[in-house]
């Protein structure tokens, strides 16, 4: 198996807080693989990490062998590492055509003064690109919503709008920030489905954060848990239901001595 | 599928002729001291339709960086100072027999604009991330090179370029000395702006608005001073005797343009880089998108745009006065695109003529006579009373006719496709690719 | 290894700085070996318009702090302090009102109540317009774009200068200001120091000192830096932001007051433009000082004094705005937070 991401002995200090603390995790082809802890455990500094949004103050990421600290966010994107974030964040005021258009973009292939000059190459592109994003549309039923300004839909679909948006930028590993967040059990079974769905189609490598443990233990293959920036606990979701330092960050000390397992 | 495009363009330039031989029409009548046609089509009602097209201009260019970009600019107005100035002193020379202005202003915008692409391909090549300060000198250090470069030269060529172009006519050369001029200046005004927004655009909101207002300060005290190094621009009397060119065709023609170029630009997959920052800076970095360079384009082009606007300006009363580049002036074309609605080339355009006609007709007319004083009192009433009663402004991010974004229509095997798809989620079999959970 | 990568990348920026800074410590320590009376000359003039700064920095840095508004009419309020301490002096006697009623007091002393009347007349004066303004301008506009709020602020900022400039108000023309003491003026080895002067900087001290009272100690003030730090939260917890808002406005614009009359016997000739450049620097120094820091805006004044004194004494006299603006540029290149400001983290 081919590794996607390595991360080693990685540390994120905001002035004296150490929010991450030499962290590592690996990521192999094909993977599902959760990350989960209790609020405020680092995980999403994680993620702003491996998309270059934050600085990292020591240690190396690698993501198919090459150290990606340093680069910058685009560049990371483009390279295909694309995520979506915590607190849904989409371009509130476009339409859903260009939400995901904008993220085709590394791929439209005119330049700046084609565009102005409306060049026959512009025009070429620009309808391929938007007749690409129409069928991709389509394939998350967004397509009947296309003229739709993003902040206008319901929470379910905006969510489903930005994961298809990072699908757009066309990536090999995709980064879920919790996306199950706000959402009642009935969508929470679809987005599984979605989930599947997605890393069968587009061949991903997914790196999951959630905190619905139901979705994390049904569908992760390995889950890596944090708390305090430290790892505390990684394996299947099996031992990581019984492993007592996990039951003790969630539930407390008692809890974790009455040996009593995590929701399933 | 290009005849699509075509077709849009050619009927807004059928449509922009139209407006022009309308215009033209009224004019010609207006000059003819025909009634009704002298009131609307006089040389006062030429001169506010050209501070309108003018005024447009800057404020398109500000909507461009603040309305579509998100970056708050101030500093438009400084870049407007700088390309009236700049083409001001090019044509002032040639009027005098002297061809060294404009051969150094157009000089230095190509050698910089060179000096900048070979700076820019360093830094990427052999430096990799480079901090912006450390890459704002290498610049400022090109930037010293190609002025010297430039001046050596002008030295040189200035004579041979004023014989070629002396055998024109003179009214031709004039002409062609005011376009080349103007687009100098506002190269200049580009090439600046590429410089200084190397390091202030990292900023970001606020402190990027209050940085960019600096530098207009600093360009109307430099207007103040000009004559240490210019003579001829007489720092705070004025500067005379720059030859009256700008008639209204060359205002409407910019205009035109500038809008044509902005809507063209905002409708493609660079235009939609630029308004994802506006919407949503990280998620745009997220995205792929490379957010610097797009800042630096928005904020490039929308200079651009000041710098021609302001050789427009300083050709159509044939002078200049650094009070005109004031911190008080360099609000218009802030609340001028606040009004017509942020992120609207359409409301940007009604506005400025709007304000136009406020300024020169309204204003007079319903003040008494001798109450000039009262002018600036109940303009910022009129500010108050909109901002309290419309704040999205005008027309709020929408867009009229022509300039409308393009709608791509459908590919046949997708129309079909998508129907089918429709067809089937009425049927509640939930087909298409998705599971039904999913679909839902 | 490390510090050769760091080198690469942000050496030539570094160097450019320090080259600056060292270009800059030159000229002074050159004309302070050979000129020192005229430098401490210099410095003391610096200081005595970075303490007028300081005055009016304080307003624009605690109404940022607050409503994130840059409020461009601060300076015009200025503006009317001035005018109406010059109504009071020159057309209603005021700095005289002490020795009338009681009779028998000496001039001096005389002269230093008058001052503090006319100084608190228009403190007052300026907060009330200041919270006028505010409920009538800004109030309204609470939860609109912040941009509709920075227009609306120069509206008011345009309608304070032409309205004042109509003739039954102030006037369009230049006036001059009749000081309300004579001025004295001591000479230390070569360094003039007026009375003025002295006046100023303790004046100013005694108002930063109560200010950081009031911020500190008070209901209020607390009740200020909750609205500051977190505004929906501060309401959630029962404070009346509203009221904090026009609390703060109404402080400021006394400072502001405070600051007119001095800037006015200090430099003694009123236009109502005269808002618009003070103004201007008391926010550069605000910014420079860190935006919404105290403490901040204070000192930002004093180098904008001393920026502005030196350049103009020792570079170019015409170009000390322009020097005084690239400063700022400068400094909010190397730290945009300012001095003493705390940098804005985004939260992703």
């Amino acid at each position: 198996m081919t590794m996607v991401l390595r991360m080693a002995s990685l540390n994120k200090y905001f002035g004296g807080l150490r929010a991450c603390c030499d962290f590592d995790l690996t990521l192999e082809e094909g993977e599902l693989q959760g990350l989960i802890g209790p609020n405020g455990a680092g995980k999403t500094t994680v993620f702003n990490m491996v998309t270059g949004l934050y600085a990292v103050s020591s240690g190396s990421i690698e993501y198919y062998g090459r150290n990606i600290v340093g680069v910058p966010p685009h560049e990371i994107t483009q390279m295909g590492i694309a995520r979506t974030f915590q607190n849904i964040r989409l371009f509130p005021n476009l339409s859903v055509l260009d939400n995901v258009r904008i993220a085709y973009h590394f791929h439209a292939g005119y330049g700046v003064s084609d565009s102005i000059w409306r060049s026959g190459h512009f025009s070429d592109k620009e309808r391929e690109l938007t007749e690409r994003t129409q069928e991709f549309l389509a394939v998350f039923n967004l397509h009947t919503r296309q003229d739709e300004i993003a902040r206008n839909l319901p929470y379910g679909e905006q969510r489903r709008l930005e994961i298809a948006r990072a699908l757009a930028a066309e990536p090999k590993l995709l980064l879920l920030d919790e996306p199950a967040a706000g959402m009642n059990p009935a969508e929470v079974g679809s987005l599984m489905e979605l989930i599947h769905f997605i890393r069968d189609r587009f061949k991903l490598t997914i790196l999951l954060i959630e905190h619905q443990m139901r979705l994390v233990m049904s569908i992760c293959e390995r889950i890596t848990v944090m708390d305090f920036g430290e790892v505390i606990a990684r394996g299947t979701p099996n031992e990581i239901q019984n492993h007592p330092k996990v039951i003790e960050a969630y539930l407390g000390r008692t809890a974790a001595l009455r040996g009593a397992p995590l929701a399933g | 599928m290009k005849r699509h495009v075509l077709g849009q363009d050619l009927r807004f330039w059928l449509l922009a002729i139209v407006v022009m031989l309308v215009a033209q029409g009224i004019f010609f009548l207006g000059d003819r001291d025909i009634p009704i046609f002298n009131l609307v089509g006089g040389p006062f009602a030429k001169r506010v339709i050209i501070s309108a097209c003018t005024i447009s201009i800057v404020s398109l260019g500000l909507n461009l960086i603040y309305g579509f970009n998100g970056q708050f600019s101030l500093g438009q107005w400084g870049f407007y100072a700088l390309g009236a100035y700049a083409a001001a002193d090019v044509t002032y020379r040639w009027n005098i027999g002297d061809a060294s202005g404009l051969v150094f202003v157009v000089l230095v915008v190509a050698l910089l604009a060179v000096t900048y692409g070979l700076i820019g391909r360093l830094i990427r090549r052999s430096f990799g991330f480079m901090d912006e300060m450390s890459k704002f000198t290498l610049y400022l250090i090109g930037t010293a090179m190609a002025v010297v470069v430039s001046l050596i030269l002008t030295r040189l060529l200035h004579g041979v370029v004023g014989a070629i172009f002396g055998i024109l006519p003179a009214t031709l050369s004039m002409q062609l000395v005011f376009l080349i001029a103007t687009l100098a200046a506002a190269g200049l005004a580009a090439v600046f702006s590429y410089l200084f927004g190397q390091p202030v655009l990292k900023l970001g909101g606020d402190y990027f608005g209050i940085a960019s207002w600096g530098l207009t300060m600093v360009m109307f005290v430099l207007a103040n001073n000009a004559d240490r190094v210019f003579p001829e621009m007489k720092g705070s009397r004025g500067m005379i005797g720059i030859p009256v060119v700008t008639d209204w065709p060359w205002a409407y023609l910019f205009l035109v343009l500038v809008a044509l170029t902005m809507r063209n630009l905002l409708d493609s997959s660079h235009g939609r880089a630029v308004i994802s920052i506006r919407e949503d800076e990280t998620a745009a970095k997220a995205m792929g998108i490379d957010t610097t360079q797009y800042k630096t384009l928005a904020f490039v082009i929308g200079s651009f745009f000041a710098g021609l606007a302001g050789s427009l300006y300083a050709h159509q009363e044939g002078f200049l006065h650094p009070s005109t580049f004031n911190f008080i002036k360099s609000f218009d074309p802030l609340i001028i695109i606040v009004f017509g609605g942020l992120g609207s080339i359409t409301g940007t355009i009604v506005a400025s003529f709007g304000w136009a006609m406020v300024l020169f007709y309204i204003l007079p007319s319903i003040l008494p006579a001798g109450g000039e004083g009262w002018r600036f009192v109940v303009y910022p009433l009129a500010l108050l009373l909109i901002m309290l009663l419309r704040q999205q402004g005008l027309l709020g991010g929408t867009e009229w006719g022509f300039l409308k974004p393009t709608r791509w229509s459908l590919a046949k095997k997708l129309q079909s496709q998508t129907k089918a798809t429709e067809k089937a989620a009425d049927a509640q079999a939930g087909a298409g690719v998705l599971p039904p959970e999913v679909a839902r | 290894m490390q510090r050769v990568a760091t080198w690469r990348r942000k050496g030539l920026g570094r160097l450019f700085l320090w080259g600056l800074a060292a270009l800059a410590a030159y000229v002074l320590i050159r004309n302070l070996v050979t000129n020192p009376t005229l430098f401490f000359q210099q410095v003391i003039n610096g200081l005595q318009l970075g303490f007028v700064y300081a005055l009016i920095s304080l307003g624009y840095t605690m109404v940022y702090g607050i409503v994130r508004l840059i409020n461009f009419a601060h300076g015009d309020i200025f503006m009317v302090g001035a005018f109406v301490s010059f109504y009071a002096i020159s057309r209603f006697q005021l700095n005289q009102v002490p020795a009338q009623i009681v009779g028998g007091l000496s001039s001096n002393i005389s002269a230093f109540l008058g001052t503090i009347l006319v100084i608190i007349l228009s403190m007052l004066t300026c907060s009330a317009l200041a919270t006028t303004v505010e409920r009538v301008a800004y109030k309204p506009l609470r939860n609109a774009p912040r941009i509709a709020a920075l227009i609306t602020a120069i509206g008011v900022s345009f309608f304070l200068e032409y309205f004042a400039a109509l003739e039954f108000v102030f006037t369009s023309d230049y006036i001059n200001y009749q000081r309300p003491f004579p001025v004295q003026v001591w000479d230390i080895r070569g360094v003039k120091i007026s009375n003025i002067m002295l006046i100023i900087v303790v004046t100013a001290i005694i108002f930063l000192v109560i200010l950081q009272q009031i911020v500190r100690r008070t209901k209020i003030g607390k009740a200020m830096r909750a609205t500051s730090y977190d505004t929906p939260t501060a309401r959630l917890m029962g404070i009346n932001v509203d009221g904090v808002i026009t609390f703060t406005f109404a402080l400021g614009a006394a400072l502001a007051g405070a600051g007119s009359v001095l800037y006015a016997i200090a430099y003694p000739q009123l236009i109502v433009f005269m808002g618009i450049l003070p103004g201007l620097k008391a926010f550069v120094a605000a910014v420079l000082g860190g935006i919404g820091s105290i403490p901040g805006a204070f000192i930002g004044s004093l180098i904008m004094g001393q920026a502005e004194v030196l350049s103009a004494g020792y570079l170019s006299t015409t170009l000390r705005d322009a020097i005084a603006f690239t400063i700022l540029i400068l400094v909010l290149l190397v730290r945009p937070q300012g001095l003493f400001g705390e940098p804005e983290g985004e939260k992703v």
